[in-house]
């Protein structure tokens, strides 16, 4: 029986190195084919050291969130900084990690506010141990009153506006606005801010973004009830890449727009397949974040004079655009 | 005196109306009433109710592409519950039957696009893997006499860690590279991903393939030696053991399908969407296991079927599309889904226990 089940799996690898031998290669696509770019990199400060901790929302393993995590790294690296990355989707255990920070006594602490009032008691004892706190990606309304210093990010609610002034120049008349976490704040608000700025009628849709074929058969399922719905609006990429397959399931002709970037999503913006996408450029908050807590350490500077957020999108990819983003994307750092 | 009277009744109770033959405790019921105590005649009934509630109250399901695209919805559940709903049956659960598919599917595209292998190795190399991780579960389950709730919880947490770590290692980003420019890529896509023309309808190949693979299970579940050891193991592993059922054997191999699902699956989510998220699939594991547990399968094994899945996957898809082809309020969309499936659940139970009722 044994030596049954050693000559099975002997077999079983022999074939498997006969085939790799063999030479069962790709001669399109693949690793070969992409090229070798190094990731920017720029001087390096001589300050001295610095610990800041970066302590996010995101749930793990969202390309967004990586994207902010590359631009921290990349301040970090740039500024002479040990920068301690973690995060976690419920505001409590968000906050703990906070208040980790704080008796790991760090140097600045760069966090996302998507619950602002569970922040409120950590950011004060922050402030009280001597430790700068900015804000960004989430947050936007509340980031001043919370005592932080100073706001990088979008306003969610600005952005879906503009999403919607543009697709009022598009002539779309009845939008789809697709959440794939239902009860998200940042989410809600892209739809309600949509909402106010487009004059045709809008919709909401919730979906399971953990689960893409369902993602996929319930737009198609919404495009099937409502056939005057002629602009599918998502809010994350993966999602419109995965809503232009239910356009055609459900014999839609209904366009694609979607907030949030990605490298595939480019080459759908490039193709045409996606209309636009609206970026929030998620690498530039990571790194403004970071570098200014460097900066506020150094010389005392804060963006905004603490009144003011410092907006870093929406910014428009378009057709005629997206071939200068598309190399950045294809790197992972747009 | 008062008390021979009161007793009487009790004992002389008066016989079974009709033929003699049989003393009432085997006495067949109606064919009806016997088909009805089925557990998977009760969640068909259940599945109808819901497909004629909805085909009452949203007009869109009526149309023939509407209803490929909720069996479309239920095959990609249904493909896995079956395997999950034969090891329930065998007696234990999975918990990392979710993200297991995002295990495999990452593994087929990053090995297959970072050594730029035809994809077809990928895809054998990542059923490997799939079996490996269900053979480890299963093994693990069998030596440690551990609950398999505790053992796949752990493997539930390493997959996850694993998906997301590996991935970032080896790609650089959270998601896999597109591979839909690679070679074996359109020939797999046509296996795993591909879609049919039915009378004006596209039909997604995962519907065929559930309800062969659900045919199959069936004729294995009843028909075969192999059936019979699971329902045994399911019911009492010791006695199994006692009457010469290889026990470790079988609840290995149960795993071992349910890497094999996972990986069917996991093809098909990587050829139908080029890339794969390294976050996906938390919670569908749960998915899986509703499907398993309202097709009939119980929770503490020893009984069930593999029909009984096939329609509570069909509710779960039914239920999930049809909120949206009635375009109702979508906030409250988890809780319409929640309150339906309650209800199909209870008319199953109703039906059974009106059936068994004498």
């Amino acid at each position: 029986m044994h030596r049954h089940h050693r000559a099975a799996a002997l077999t079983a690898t022999v074939l498997v190195g006969a085939l790799f031998a063999t030479g069962c290669s790709s001669s399109s696509g693949g690793k070969k084919s992409e090229e070798g770019d190094a990731a920017a990199s720029a001087g390096k400060a001589t300050t001295p050291r610095m610990t800041v901790a970066m302590i996010t929302h995101a749930s793990p393993g969202d390309t967004f969130w990586d994207l902010i995590r590359k631009g921290a790294e990349a301040a970090a690296a740039k500024d002479n900084i040990k920068l301690v990355y973690s995060s976690d989707p419920s505001a409590g255990a968000q906050a703990n990690l906070v208040q980790n920070a704080i008796d790991q006594k760090v140097d600045g602490i760069a966090l996302t506010a998507a619950k602002p009032d569970a922040m409120k008691d950590v950011v004060a004892k922050a402030k009280a141990a001597g430790i700068p706190v900015v804000g960004f990606n989430s947050g936007v309304s509340d980031w001043k009153r919370l005592g932080m210093l100073e706001y990088f990010g979008q306003d969610e609610n600005i952005a879906g506006q503009a999403f919607g002034e543009r697709l009022n120049q598009l002539g779309a008349k009845h939008a789809l606005c697709v959440v794939q976490e239902q009860g998200q704040v940042a989410l809600e608000a892209r739809c309600a801010g949509l909402k106010k700025g487009f004059s045709g009628d809008t919709d909401i849709l919730y979906v399971n973004g953990t689960d893409m074929p369902s993602v996929k058969s319930t737009i198609t399922a919404k495009l099937k009830q409502d056939s005057s719905i002629d602009e599918v609006v998502t809010l994350g990429a993966p999602i419109a890449l995965t809503a232009v397959q239910s356009v055609s399931d459900a014999s839609s002709k209904a366009k694609i727009a979607t907030f949030d970037l990605n490298k595939e999503l480019v080459k759908a913006v490039q193709s045409g397949t996606v209309q636009f996408a609206v970026d929030q450029q998620p690498y530039l908050q990571g790194y403004l974040a970071v570098d200014s807590l460097w900066l506020y350490k150094n010389n005392g500077n804060f963006s905004g004079g603490g009144t003011a957020p410092v907006l870093t999108g929406p910014a428009f990819i378009t057709k005629d655009n997206a071939d200068d983003v598309a190399k950045f994307a294809a790197k992972g750092t747009r | 005196m008062s008390v021979t009277q009161h007793a009487e009744p009790a004992v002389t109770a008066p016989p079974a109306p009709g033929p003699k033959e049989t003393d009432g405790r085997t006495a067949q019921r109606p064919l009806a009433l016997r088909l009805l105590a089925r557990p998977e005649v009760g969640v068909f009934l259940g599945a109808v109710a819901v497909y004629v509630f909805f085909l009452v109250s949203a007009p869109p399901v009526r149309d023939g592409s509407s209803m490929a695209n909720v069996l479309y919805q239920s095959s990609t559940i249904g493909i896995m519950a079956l395997p999950v709903a034969l090891l329930m049956v065998g007696g234990e659960f999975d918990l990392s039957s979710g993200v297991a598919v995002i295990t495999s599917a990452l593994t087929a595209s990053m090995l297959a696009y970072q050594l730029s292998m035809n994809v077809w190795m990928g895809v054998l190399l990542a059923l490997l893997v799939s079996l490996a991780i269900g053979f480890l579960n299963g093994w693990l389950v069998v030596k440690t006499g551990l609950p398999s709730f505790l053992i796949t919880l752990g493997s539930f947490l390493i997959l996850q860690g694993v998906n997301l770590a590996v991935t970032k290692l080896v790609t650089g980003n959270v998601a896999t590279d597109d591979i839909s420019d690679m070679d074996g890529f359109d020939q797999a896509k046509k296996v795993f991903a591909s879609s049919f023309e039915v009378g004006g309808v596209q039909v997604k190949i995962t519907i065929v393939y559930w309800l062969v693979f659900a045919a199959l299970a069936t004729w294995v579940l009843l028909r075969t030696k192999y059936g019979n050891w699971i329902f045994a193991v399911g019911g009492n592993k010791e006695s199994a053991r006692a009457v010469g059922v290889p026990v470790t054997f079988t609840k290995i191999s149960l795993f071992m399908l349910v890497g094999f699902g996972a990986w069917f699956v996991g093809m098909h989510n990587l050829f139908s969407f080029n890339t794969v998220q390294s976050g996906e699939g938390v919670g569908q594991e749960l998915i899986y296991i509703s499907a398993a547990v309202i097709g009939g399968c119980l929770l503490t094994g020893g009984a069930g079927s593999a029909i009984g899945p096939v329609f509570g996957a069909f509710m779960f898809g039914m239920v999930q599309q049809g909120i949206v082809y009635a375009g109702w309020n979508p906030d409250w969309f988890k809780a319409f889904l929640g309150v339906m499936l309650l209800g199909a659940v209870l008319i199953n139970l109703w039906v059974s226990r009106t059936a068994t009722r004498r």
